[in-house]
């Protein structure tokens, strides 16, 4: 196929957030440390436009000979990721404005970083897919340490690092396996290979392991999910909102376009590991976050939950479970975002504050950032009739009607004990004494971040359906 | 019949109310003030508007009236769905007439943090009537959960000394009860395509194994809300801890919840499974009855034993339900609504007292009757109704259910019938401990009568169980047409299973 005009305006997007990166990092290096706030807004308002241009006129079809492939599915996941990365560098100019860090750099890499998640959510082929989610990796790798002078933000870039390129690595090798035992790395390959029944199976399932293994890295399912809490603690705050809420989206689309495309032959070996990880990390994200202080660690803790309920929806493996996929996912991120303005809010005496104690009395002082937060876990508790219960009802009505009882069984047990901690947030809040009261938030973007995700959890709460017909079109992109 | 929906003004009136209450601002007392005002307003208009309902409720249909039907999540087939018939035409009544009374309890009592108060409740009676008159599951258990938040947030907040662990207690308990019963839900969904009740009581045809299955999630999660033993030990906490108005929500309406959903749900869905169960159910209600009776004795604080007090009531009503015939199911869902106003009444006449002195314990009060004459007969009228005096509310409710009983299980009906015996032992002891003997402490010489207001939230209360206990027709009636399809289609289910399994 010659790669004509074609494959550009269906990569238009691509094209155009790197084009714009590009001439940031060139604005950002020829005017130096004073165009931090110029490149931040103007990177964030072409990530918002990115996610426009794949609506504005929608196109699908592949491209680059087979490499690069544009539906429902990844056009919705894209546009997630986009508005996430976008509310978080916005959200996060006054934190690095407080520790001295706010560098133009930042808002370029995050750009970088979400270019590699469009180009690995539209992964059409194992090359294409590897080379997007190394961008990715790199990116965040470098921002996670962007706080250079402190020491924690520097520990978990490198450990983050580290850790990241053994899930590459394994990645890697599942994928040559898979290359050796199909004859190619193109998906369509790959699933033609499956169905003729040429591959090897059994090599190629070892080979699948490893990718499999590779992408819950990435997603932070357990048993892959040491990193995440780590991460997530050391991290400078605006980069943890980040990390919870844009690659996490970008793997999990990822995770689905490979194992419902090219290994859907394979479904009831993938099932197995999937559901396997689902039910652990469900149950490790609700025992271990019981007793965490800190609130970002809690949050990593929470992430690891929530991957379990997503990956249950997956493991389903039928339209139902993408659709209660990418429901939960939109969910999701509304409430994590919301939830790190709020954290980004604590602050007394114009320092930082991460432990749940902070939070003492909230409701007295500022009764409007504490029932925003209300709203937050109590949905992401899964308490009717907030959005977050939709998220779950959606993902068990899959589960079970892929006759996954059991599962479903330890899934609705875990998020028992897991409101038990969103919960315990509450308590604090709202029954505890009053601690010295927080710092009053000047009118900014954190605060209206929160107010407008709370305002939509309530939104999503009384009608679900909007963001239900969204989520059965993206569906629709896998089943056609 | 009316042409606009009544139903669905009942059910959000309040929220109108927590909205107005939200946007108040000004000095501190104002607020106050003005949020009381709002409060009362909207929840005594409520009522009235709800009392339409009963002046236009045809007893004669056996089916659901005041019907509105909407799409609300086509997507996964559920429904905006809502009605009541005979069996929800009272709870409806019995939640909004509390509220009112709740908010003109709580007029003085509460002092801090007024305006959240305020919303909690009228958010709560929002969730409560909704439940009540749901007719699509999946709505039934978003009201069913909603309960929780303004509950968990009324106790934690509001709540005495160990208000955060009885919060806690209460939300995981009942909340692990209820994600079993959504599970259920979902397989019912799963079954039919709609979580419509009404296309769920015609249609749903479940193999018995998964009857069986299905009706222990839900059973899992009403049994909590009932509280039947052993299963009830978040109910003593909770009500300890609870400030008063919290109390008398708890035990007017909350608990039917679970009465409700046995009647509402259990029984016409999964009818094999409801007689396959139902020993169990009589067994756990007379350990409840005879169990909690004797806890009852041995309690040292006026609001826990009135507490285990109701779970030995609400036994009397699990064992109505499950006995399934007329006189039993009529008993059970009387022995709800007259629990509903006693209990209440009693929390309340607690409330007086603790507001005065603030203390629970029973050892520090006694020879009130010296200083408070009015109070004292408020109080005694309402031990009598809960020991079962026949004339007041409570006799007709045991009675029936008794009645019931003794065409099923005589044994049923005897261990049932010590718990009346055991009743009046531990009421009346309360009573004498409390308002009897010498006015010996220093501290209760100059406790003062009931004033205006609290006469003004007894007297309604004291007249509805005259009422209940003199003519219970005017209450029986209306629930006649629904108990006995209730009861029909539950005969012709089992009858139809049997011969299914005969003729292979």
């Amino acid at each position: 196929m010659i790669i004509g005009l074609e494959s550009w305006t269906l990569a238009r997007p691509e094209l155009f957030l790197a084009a714009v990166t590009a001439l940031l990092l060139i604005y950002g290096v020829v005017r130096g440390e004073s165009s931090a706030n110029f490149v931040a807004i103007a990177s964030s308002l072409a990530l918002l436009a990115t996610a426009v241009l794949i609506f504005a006129p929608y196109r699908e079809g592949t491209a680059f000979a087979s490499l690069f492939i544009v539906d429902r599915l990844t056009a919705t996941m894209k546009a997630l990721v986009l508005v996430g990365a976008a509310v978080t560098v916005l959200m996060s100019r006054a934190y690095f404005e407080r520790v001295r860090a706010w560098r133009f750099e930042y808002p370029v890499l995050v750009s970088l970083a979400t270019l590699g998640m469009m180009l690995m959510i539209s992964a059409n082929d194992l090359m294409a897919l590897y080379v997007g989610l190394e961008l990715q990796s790199l990116a965040l790798y470098v921002v996670a340490s962007f706080q250079r002078d402190s020491e924690r933000s520097t520990e978990a870039g490198l450990k983050y690092f580290v850790l990241g390129s053994v899930a590459s690595g394994m990645l890697l090798f599942g994928s040559s396996l898979i290359y050796g035992f199909c004859g190619g790395t193109a998906f369509v390959e790959i699933s033609k290979a499956l169905l003729d029944g040429r591959a090897a199976e059994s090599g190629v399932i070892v080979g699948l392991v490893f990718v499999v293994a590779g992408l819950a890295f990435k997603v932070s399912a357990v048993p892959f999910h040491m990193w995440t809490p780590d991460v997530y603690e050391g991290a400078p705050t605006p980069v943890t909102a980040l990390f919870a809420v844009a690659p996490k989206i970008a793997a999990m689309s990822l995770l689905v376009s490979v194992l419902m495309g090219p290994f859907k032959p394979l479904f009831v070996q993938w099932q197995q590991i999937i559901v396997v990880a689902s039910v652990l990390s469900m149950a490790l994200g609700a025992f271990a976050a019981l007793r965490q202080q800190n609130i970002k660690r809690l949050m990593a803790y929470s992430s690891i939950g929530n991957v379990g309920y997503v990956l249950l929806g997956l493991a389903s493996g039928s339209e139902k479970g993408i659709e209660a996929v990418v429901f939960y996912l939109a969910i999701y991120l509304v409430m994590t975002l919301g939830v790190f303005a709020t954290i980004l809010m604590m602050k007394r005496r114009d320092v930082m504050l991460e432990n749940i104690s902070d939070l003492g009395g909230l409701a007295r002082n500022q009764p409007m950032m504490a029932f925003a937060m209300l709203i937050f876990m109590f949905s992401l508790a899964g308490i009717p009739p907030l959005a977050g219960f939709w998220g779950k009802l959606y993902i068990f009505i899959a589960a079970v009607e892929a006759k996954l009882y059991i599962p479903a069984v330890l899934g609705v047990l875990a998020s028992v004990v897991a409101s038990y901690y969103y919960l315990r947030i509450v308590k604090v809040m709202y029954f505890d004494e009053p601690a010295e009261a927080l710092d009053r938030p000047v009118f900014g973007i954190n605060r209206a971040v929160a107010l407008v995700a709370a305002f939509l959890v309530a939104v999503f709460s009384l009608l679900p359906q909007p963001l239900s017909l969204i989520a059965a079109a993206a569906a629709k992109g896998l089943f056609p | 019949m009316t042409g606009w929906p009544i139903l669905s003004l009942i059910t959000f009136l309040p929220l109108v109310g927590a909205f107005f209450c939200l946007i108040v601002n000004g000095p501190k007392e104002a607020v106050e003030r003005n949020c009381r005002s709002i409060a009362i307003v909207t929840t005594g208009l409520t009522f009235l508007v709800s009392l339409v309902l009963w002046a236009k409720f045809d007893p004669t249909k056996a089916g659901f009236q005041f019907e509105e039907k909407g799409a609300w999540v086509p997507a996964l087939g559920i429904g905006y769905h809502v009605g009541i018939d005979g069996i929800s035409l009272f709870f409806v009544l019995l939640s909004t007439l509390l509220t009112p009374i709740c908010i003109l309890a709580s007029w003085e009592s509460i002092h801090v943090r007024v305006k959240e108060y305020m919303v909690a409740f009228l958010v709560l009676e929002t969730f409560m009537v909704g439940m009540f008159t749901a007719l699509d599951l999946a709505l039934f258990y978003v009201f069913f959960e909603g309960v929780l938040i303004p509950m968990f947030l009324i106790i934690g907040v509001w709540g005495g000394a160990h208000r955060v662990k009885a919060a806690f207690m209460f939300f995981l308990y009942t909340l692990l009860g209820s994600v079993l019963m959504l599970l259920a839900i979902i397989a019912i969904y799963w079954q039919l395509g709609t979580t419509d009740l009404v296309v769920a009581m015609e249609r749903l045809q479940l193999p018995f194994s998964w009857q069986c299955y299905l009706w222990l999630a839900f059973f899992a999660s009403f049994a909590v809300k009932v509280p039947m033993w052993p299963v009830h030990t978040w109910l003593p906490q909770a009500h300890v801890e609870a400030p008063t108005a919290g109390s008398v929500i708890l035990a007017g309406v909350l608990l039917k919840m679970g009465g409700y959903g046995f009647l509402r749900l259990s029984i016409p869905l999964l009818p094999e499974a409801t007689q396959y169960f139902a020993p169990l159910v009589f067994f756990l209600s007379c350990v409840a009855v005879v169990y909690t009776s004797l806890v009852a004795l041995v309690q040292e604080d006026m609001k826990k034993l009135i507490a285990y007090s109701s779970v030995a009531h609400m036994g009397y009503v699990t064992i109505g339900a499950f006995v399934l015939n007329m006189q039993g199911v009529q008993g059970s869902i009387f022995q709800m609504l007259s629990h509903g106003i006693v209990s209440a009444a009693l929390f309340l006449c607690v409330g007086v007292v603790y507001d005065r002195m603030h203390t629970r314990e029973i050892a520090a009060y006694g020879g009130l009757v010296k200083r408070m004459p009015r109070y004292a007969f408020t109080f005694l009228f309402f031990t009598l109704a809960s020991v079962g005096l026949p004339g007041l509310s409570g006799f007709v409710g045991e009675f029936l259910v008794l009645l019931g009983a003794f065409k099923v299980n005589t044994w049923v009906a005897f261990f049932a019938a010590t718990g009346l015996i055991l009743g009046a032992a531990y009421a009346l002891w309360l009573y004498r401990q409390v308002v009897f003997g010498e006015l010996t402490k220093d501290n209760l010489k100059n406790i003062l009568d009931m004033n205006r207001r609290e006469i003004a939230f007894f007297l309604p209360l004291v007249l509805l169980t005259l009422w209940m206990g003199i003519y219970p027709a005017s209450f029986l009636d209306p629930m006649a047409a629904s108990v006995d399809k209730l009861v029909g289609d539950y005969q012709a289910a089992i009858k139809l299973a049997r011969t299914a399994a005969l003729s292979p």
